[in-house]
C-alpha cells in the first residue's frame, strides 16, 4: 500500500532573473489501487509535476512537500526514490548507446530488489512481459533506446513499469505518437498492473483518448501550474466534448486579478 | 568523477537529445549535410571543418621518404604529434629487429613473404607521410596474408605481433589479399613493448567481405606509427575496428579508396588516453567512383592530466563519385579535468549528385539526460556513469564480431575503469 501526497507544490526552472515559477501550489494524493488522470493544455506544466517528483534537476523546487509513504521525497536522490517505489515512465525516453535493454533491464530490477533476480525466474518474467507487450525478443538484445520507433519506446517504458512493480507508476504522456494497436498494447499493460491492485496510476495526457482504454478513478484539470477542477471520469468526458477553453480563459483572469 | 557540475543539467542536453553529450568542449561540429542540402551548393562548394586543416585535395604521396622532408612538427599532418616522443621512429634508421608473432591461420589462409621488387609490393597505394615512407622503404619486401577467392573461413586470421621491448625500431609491411568473394576477419593483435612502425594493406577483392581488426594494447613505454589503406573492389564490404588502449604514443592513418562502384567501407575506432599517452588516428575516404559507401564511428574517453587524442576524419567526393553515401561521427568523452581531445571532421564534396553525406563530433561530459534516465530506474549514480562508459565503449566494441576478443577488450576497459562495484556480481545478459 503506497500513498503519493503532493501540498502546495512550488517548482520553478531556470536559475535567478530567468527563474520563471511552473508550478504554483499543487495538491494531490494518488493511492495504491487508484488511477488518476491530470489533463490540460499544452504547456500547463503537466510534465513539470511528472519530472520533479522523479527529481530532474533542471527543476527546483520552491516551497511545498512531497511525501511517499510518509517519507520526504524530496529530500531523496534520484535513484532513492525509485528504490522507494516511484516509476516515470516518460515522454521522450533518452537512447543509451551500448547498454543492451536486458542488461538495463536486469541492472534496474537488481538496484530496485536490492539483490540480483534468480536468472532462471527473471528470463521467464521478461520474456512474458514482452510477449504481453507485442514485443519480439530480439528487441532485449538492441541498445537502450537506441534507433526505437515512437511505439516501441513507449512499449519499452511500460516494459520497465512491469517488470519493477513500482508502488505508484506516473505515466507523462504515455499516448502520444501512438497509433491505435500500440495504445491498446501499452493500456492493457497498464492495466495489467492495475489489474494486480497494488499500484497507484497517474496518467498525465493531453488527449482523452487514453482513458477509453485506462478508466480513471479520478481526473484533475491542470491549467497554469496547479489543479483547477476534480471531477470523477464523467470530467473527462465534459473536456473531450468542451476542451480546455473555460479554464484557460478562468486562469487568465485570476492571474491578471 | 562524482563533481556535480559535470552533471548539473544544462539546457543544451534538451536540444541535443539523440546526441551523446550535451556541451561541447573543445569541438568542432558541423550540421550534417543532407542531399536536399548538398543538391543546393554548387559542386566543389561545400566544404566545412573547422580548423585550418587544408583541402584534403590531392594528398602528395611517394616512396620516397626524402620527397616529403623532415617534418618539423609545424606541417598539418605533424602539427598534433608530439614530434619529440615519435623522432625514434621518424629518424628512420633500418634495424632488424622485429616483431614475435604467433599466428593462427584458418584453412584458406596462407602466409608468405614477398620481397620489395614484387609487383604486389609496388603496386601498393603509396605512403602518404615520410614516416609510411621510410616503412615502405625499410622493411624491404612485404608479409603477404593471402585468402583465397570465396573461401569462407570459419575463424579469424589471428596475426598475435609482440614487441620485445628492444629500442631499435621495428618496420613493418603486411599485405592482406582477399580474393573474390571470399569472407574473412583478421585480426592484428599489437602488445608488448616495442617502437614499430607498420604499414598494413587490404586488397579486397570483388563483392569480398572483410574485417579487419588492429587492436594496440601495447606495455607503457611503446611507440606506433602506421598506415593502414584500403583497396575495396566492386560491391565488396570492408570494415575496419581500430582500437587502440595501450602504448605511449599510437599514431595510426586509415585510408579507404575504392576500385570500383558498390562498394562499403565501415571504419570504426575507440581509444581510452590516461595521462601518459597521445593518441592519433587520421582517416581518410576517397571517394571516386559511383555508387559507393562510407561510414565512420570513432569513440574516445580521456581520462587524467594531459591525457591527449586526435582524430582527423577527412572525407573527399570526386565528380565522379555518384550515388555516394558517407556519414562520420567522432565522440569524445572526457572523464577528467585537463585532458585535451582534438576532433576535425572535413567533408569534401564536388558532385550534387549523391545521397547523403554528413558529420558530426563532439567532445564533453557524461550526458545528464542519459544518467537521470538510468537513475529514475533505481540505479546509483556511480553504477550508471559505469554503465554509461562502458556502453560507450561497447557501442565501438561490438562491431568487431568476435565474442572472444570483444569480451577481452572489454576486460581490459573495465580494469582501465576501475573495479565495478555492484555490477561485478551480476550477469549481464538475459536471453
Amino acid at each position: 500500500m503506497s500513498v503519493l501526497e503532493i501540498r502546495d507544490l512550488h517548482v520553478s526552472v531556470g536559475e535567478g532573473d530567468d527563474a520563471k515559477e511552473i508550478l504554483r501550489g499543487v495538491d494531490l494524493t494518488v493511492r495504491s489501487g487508484e488511477t488518476h488522470a491530470i489533463m490540460g493544455p499544452n504547456g500547463s506544466g503537466k510534465s513539470t509535476l511528472a519530472y520533479s517528483i522523479a527529481g530532474h534537476p533542471k527543476y527546483t523546487i520552491t516551497g511545498g512537500t512531497v511525501t511517499l509513504d510518509g517519507e520526504d521525497v524530496l529530500e531523496m536522490s534520484v535513484d532513492e526514490r525509485a528504490r522507494a517505489g516511484l516509476f516515470l515512465a516518460m515522454q521522450y525516453p533518452v537512447e543509451v548507446p551500448g547498454v543492451s535493454v536486458s542488461n538495463f533491464l536486469r541492472t534496474a530490477a537488481t538496484a530496485i530488489k536490492g539483490e540480483a533476480p534468480k536468472l532462471r525466474t527473471w528470463v521467464k518474467d521478461v520474456k512474458t512481459e514482452m510477449a504481453g507487450l507485442e514485443m519480439d525478443p530480439a528487441f532485449a538484445e538492441r541498445n537502450v533506446n537506441e534507433g526505437f520507433s515512437g511505439g516501441e519506446k513507449k512499449r519499452h517504458e511500460i516494459l520497465q513499469m512491469r517488470l519493477l512493480k513500482p508502488g505508484i507508476a506516473i505515466l507523462d504522456e504515455t499516448d502520444s505518437g501512438l497509433d491505435v494497436d500500440a495504445l491498446r498494447i501499452v493500456s492493457e499493460g497498464v492495466n495489467r498492473s492495475r489489474a494486480e491492485g497494488e499500484i497507484g496510476v497517474l496518467l498525465i495526457t493531453h488527449y482523452t483518448r487514453i482513458l477509453r482504454y485506462i478508466k480513471p478513478d479520478f481526473v484533475h484539470v491542470f491549467v497554469n501550474g496547479k489543479v483547477v477542477e476534480e471531477g470523477g471520469p464523467e470530467l473527462a468526458e465534459k473536456l473531450e466534448n468542451e476542451g480546455y477553453a473555460a479554464y484557460v480563459k478562468g486562469s487568465t483572469e485570476v492571474a491578471s486579478a | 568523477m562524482t563533481d556535480q557540475n559535470t552533471t548539473g543539467l544544462t539546457t543544451e542536453s534538451a536540444v541535443l537529445a539523440g546526441e551523446l553529450f550535451g556541451e561541447g568542449v573543445g569541438t568542432q561540429a558541423g550540421p550534417p549535410t543532407t542531399p536536399a542540402d548538398s543538391a543546393a551548393v554548387a559542386p566543389g562548394a561545400h566544404s566545412h571543418g573547422g580548423a585550418p586543416t587544408g583541402s584534403p585535395a590531392e594528398r602528395f604521396t611517394s616512396t620516397d621518404p626524402d620527397a616529403f622532408g623532415v617534418p618539423t612538427g609545424r606541417e598539418e599532418t605533424w602539427r598534433f604529434t608530439p614530434m619529440k616522443r615519435i623522432k625514434p621512429l621518424l629518424d628512420g634508421a633500418a634495424s632488424d629487429a622485429r616483431l614475435t608473432w604467433s599466428t593462427d591461420l584458418p584453412e584458406g589462409v596462407e602466409l608468405t613473404r614477398v620481397e620489395a621488387g614484387d609487383p604486389l609490393v609496388k603496386g601498393l597505394p603509396e605512403p602518404v607521410d615520410r614516416l609510411a615512407a621510410l616503412t615502405r622503404q625499410n622493411s624491404d619486401g612485404a608479409d603477404v596474408v593471402r585468402v583465397a577467392t570465396e573461401a569462407q573461413l570459419d575463424r579469424p586470421v589471428n596475426l598475435g605481433l609482440a614487441g620485445s621491448g628492444s629500442d631499435d625500431v621495428v618496420w613493418g609491411q603486411l599485405v592482406v589479399e582477399v580474393g573474390a568473394f571470399a569472407k574473412a576477419t583478421i585480426v592484428l593483435d599489437h602488445s608488448g613493448l616495442a617502437r614499430y612502425s607498420g604499414g598494413v594493406t587490404v586488397l579486397v577483392g570483388d563483392g569480398a567481405q572483410v574485417t579487419l581488426v588492429s587492436v594496440q594494447e601495447w606495455a607503457p613505454g611503446a611507440v606506433h606509427g602506421g598506415q593502414y589503406d584500403a583497396v575495396v573492389g566492386r560491391d565488396a564490404t570492408f570494415k575496419q575496428v581500430v582500437v587502440t588502449l595501450g602504448g605511449d604514443l599510437v599514431r595510426l592513418v586509415s585510408n579507404v579508396q575504392y576500385a570500383g562502384p558498390g562498394g562499403s567501407a565501415e571504419l570504426f575506432g575507440v581509444y581510452f588516453s590516461d595521462e601518459t599517452q597521445h593518441q592519433e588516428h587520421r582517416l581518410w575516404v576517397d571517394h571516386a567512383v559511383p555508387n559507393c559507401t562510407s561510414n565512420v564511428l570513432y569513440k574516445g574517453a580521456l581520462q587524467g592530466e594531459g591525457a591527449r587524442t586526435v582524430w582527423i576524419g577527412d572525407v573527399r567526393i570526386r565528380p565522379a563519385a555518384t550515388g555516394t553515401e558517407t556519414y562520420e561521427l567522432n565522440r569524445n568523452l572526457v572523464l577528467t579535468d585537463g585532458a585535451r581531445a582534438d576532433s576535425v571532421p572535413n567533408l569534401e564534396i564536388e558532385t550534387g549528385e549523391i545521397v547523403g553525406a554528413g558529420h558530426a563530433s563532439a567532445t564533453g561530459r557524461f550526458d545528464d539526460e542519459q544518467l537521470f534516465y538510468l537513475c529514475s530506474r533505481g540505479i546509483d549514480a556511480e553504477t550508471a556513469r559505469r554503465l554509461v562508459v562502458r556502453g560507450f565503449f561497447a557501442d565501438v566494441i561490438q562491431h568487431i564480431g568476435v565474442g572472444e576478443l570483444q569480451d577481452r577488450l572489454m576486460a581490459t576497459i573495465d580494469a582501465r575503469l576501475g573495479a565495478l562495484p555492484g555490477l561485478d556480481e551480476q550477469p549481464v545478459e538475459v536471453a
